[in-house]
């Protein structure tokens, strides 16, 4: 009886997974190639927003301004602690603190923070500032106030040249 | 024809008896709808049901035709919507309907379940009743949220985006879930689709619940304002013709005030960011809901704190579950109940507050406003119904229901 059941109970997880599974993102989807960026054109104190795998990508060329202030936070301040340095390492360990890279995603439920085109509201932080529920992010796109629980993600990238970065 | 209860009907066309001897469904309508023995004393509350009903079968048709003429791809959803409105024919007025008609399902459905807030009709022996009627407010909120997807706006883009990523908050497996939910990185074509689809598959499913829904209904019958059960034919009358037509007069005027809104405003309770295509780059500077999500959303935000954001969120609703449990008060209806009448005028204004500061930005006294009153919807559920059940005294009730309605009428 016991054997039968448990038989029986594998075998429907066995049917059911198909049914779940398919529901997970497809070999196209999978395959979205990563993308090259010439970031030459981009001034000091100048941000741009690139499309990657569906979301954007912020491509920020910080001031000194900006990376005094964003190394000099200590780390019992940040409710998710990392230094500025390992956010503007690439993959290649290279650190390049004038370059900040990150996926342009919210932490808390995935809106697009403003703070990257001039003008925008940049936050009490001086980097971004989610308008959805109030996230404030500093010049190295860490959580600072609000409900968002982690720093904005650094996707994988890997500067080619000086002007050319590859990101996924 | 007048058949008293209990007696099975006779049936005088040949027709119809031939087909109720192998199927009996004129019994059943018989039984359910005509001689079905219904409190006398219903106010216009218990037509919400009713009302509840049409326009879940309004729903329903005007999708269906609707569906005919959408597009459930990125790069054609929001056009294929401006031409339902544009160039089919009478296609601006089915989707009017539809879009409004979300609305006034909801306007029902929400009296209805302060009706059976109010008149304690959640109590025994009907908490099945009214678990399935959460149910049934659940697959609402889902069908509705990707309903609202579909056109493809910027506000379907970033409430689905929004939703989709209070999944995040799980601990672990949040992100797994998220993207298995999008079928991608992000909101996408595939996650239209399997909107789309679901869409048009769980009304169906409504449907079966509400069926459930009478059935358990019928089993003990409704609940009526004094919330003393009927002790005998005095109490009652026969489903049809008075709440046949008391219900229908309900529909009506239900309908009129639905028919006003869906013609001269349309967009009134909608949002004018979703008549701009969605753009994956830019999110609107001020999110909201619809309407009838306002509340929720408010709780969602008032927490500070991710997943105990979300937490709050679904427990608003979750605690509606054990409802029957929490009150622990053997009165049904708030008539008698000197105290809890007033607690539940003041959560009506908790809820209606909520929704204001779920419509407004999170900033300023919002934020502490929000937090107040979401503090106020779980003590209301969670400490004063179980506390006031104990050392509230009733007023003293009518013997039956036929004593209370005639002293009412001398009186």
């Amino acid at each position: 009886m016991v054997a039968t059941g448990a038989l029986g109970a594998v075998g429907a997880a066995a049917v059911a997974w198909p049914f779940i599974n398919n529901l997970n993102p497809a070999a196209d989807t999978l395959a979205l190639a990563s993308i090259e960026v010439n970031v030459m054109p981009i001034e000091v104190g100048q941000a741009i927003t690139v499309k990657w795998r569906g979301k954007p990508v912020f491509i920020r060329h910080r001031t000194e301004k900006d990376i005094k202030e964003a190394e000099a936070v200590p780390m019992s301040e940040l409710p998710d602690p990392q230094t500025d340095n390992s956010r503007v390492t690439d993959t290649a360990k290279k650190v390049r603190p004038e370059w900040l890279i990150m996926i342009g995603v919210c932490t808390h439920l995935g809106c697009v923070p403003l703070g990257n085109l001039p003008g925008q509201d940049k936050g009490p932080y001086g980097g971004w500032y989610c308008p959805c529920h109030g996230s404030a992010y500093d010049t190295s796109g860490r959580i600072r106030k609000g409900p968002a629980p982690l720093n904005l993600a650094i996707p994988q990238y890997l500067f080619l040249s000086d002007s050319l970065v590859r990101i996924g | 024809m007048a058949s008293s209860h209990g007696t099975p009907p006779v049936f005088n066309n040949k027709v119809i008896a031939w087909i109720d001897h192998r199927l009996p469904i004129f019994s059943y309508i018989e039984k359910e709808y005509h001689t079905f023995p219904t409190p006398r004393n219903f106010n216009y509350f218990w037509n919400f049901g009713a009302i509840a009903t049409v326009m879940l079968v309004l729903m329903i048709a005007t999708g269906v035709v609707l569906a005919t003429n959408y597009t459930p791809h990125v790069l054609m959803a929001f056009d294929s919507v401006e031409r339902i409105d544009r160039d089919v024919p009478q296609g601006w007025l089915i989707r009017d309907l539809h879009m409004n008609g979300a609305s006034f399902f909801f306007i029902a459905v929400y009296v209805h379940i302060f009706r059976g807030m109010y008149y304690g009709s959640y109590k025994a022996p009907r908490e099945l009743l009214w678990i399935l009627g959460v149910v049934i407010f659940l697959l609402m909120m889902a069908t509705a949220f990707m309903g609202y997807v579909l056109p493809w706006g910027q506000m379907s883009f970033w409430g689905a985006t929004v939703i989709t990523s209070l999944f995040s908050a799980i601990p672990v497996v949040g992100d797994s879930i998220v993207t298995w939910l999008w079928g991608g990185f992000s909101i996408g074509n595939p996650t239209l689709n399997r909107f789309y689809a679901l869409h048009y598959l769980l009304p169906f499913i409504i449907v079966a619940v509400v069926a459930l829904h009478v059935v358990a209904l019928h089993v003990h019958g409704s609940n009526n304002p004094t919330g003393i059960d009927p002790k005998g034919p005095q109490d009652t009358v026969p489903f049809h013709p008075y709440y046949t037509m008391k219900d229908g007069f309900g529909v009506v005027v239900f309908l009129i005030v639905y028919s006003l809104v869906a013609f001269f405003g349309p967009d009134m309770l909608g949002d004018a960011a979703n008549y701009i295509p969605a753009d994956p780059l830019v999110t609107p500077t001020h999110i909201v809901p619809e309407w009838y999500f306002l509340p929720f959303y408010a709780i969602l935000r008032a927490v500070p704190d991710k997943l105990g954001g979300v937490i709050a969120m679904f427990g608003a609703i979750a605690v509606l579950f054990v409802l029957p449990w929490l009150d622990t008060s053997r009165v049904r209806s708030s008539t008698f109940r000197p105290i809890y009448k007033w607690c539940m005028l003041l959560l009506v204004i908790d809820v209606v507050v909520l929704g204001f500061c779920g419509a407004n930005p999170p900033a300023g006294f919002w934020i502490p406003l929000s937090q107040a009153a979401t503090l106020y919807y779980f003590f209301h559920f969670l400490i004063l119904l179980p506390v006031l059940g104990k050392i509230e005294r009733p007023l003293p009730m009518p013997p039956s229901i036929a004593d209370a309605v005639l002293k009412k009428k001398a009186g």
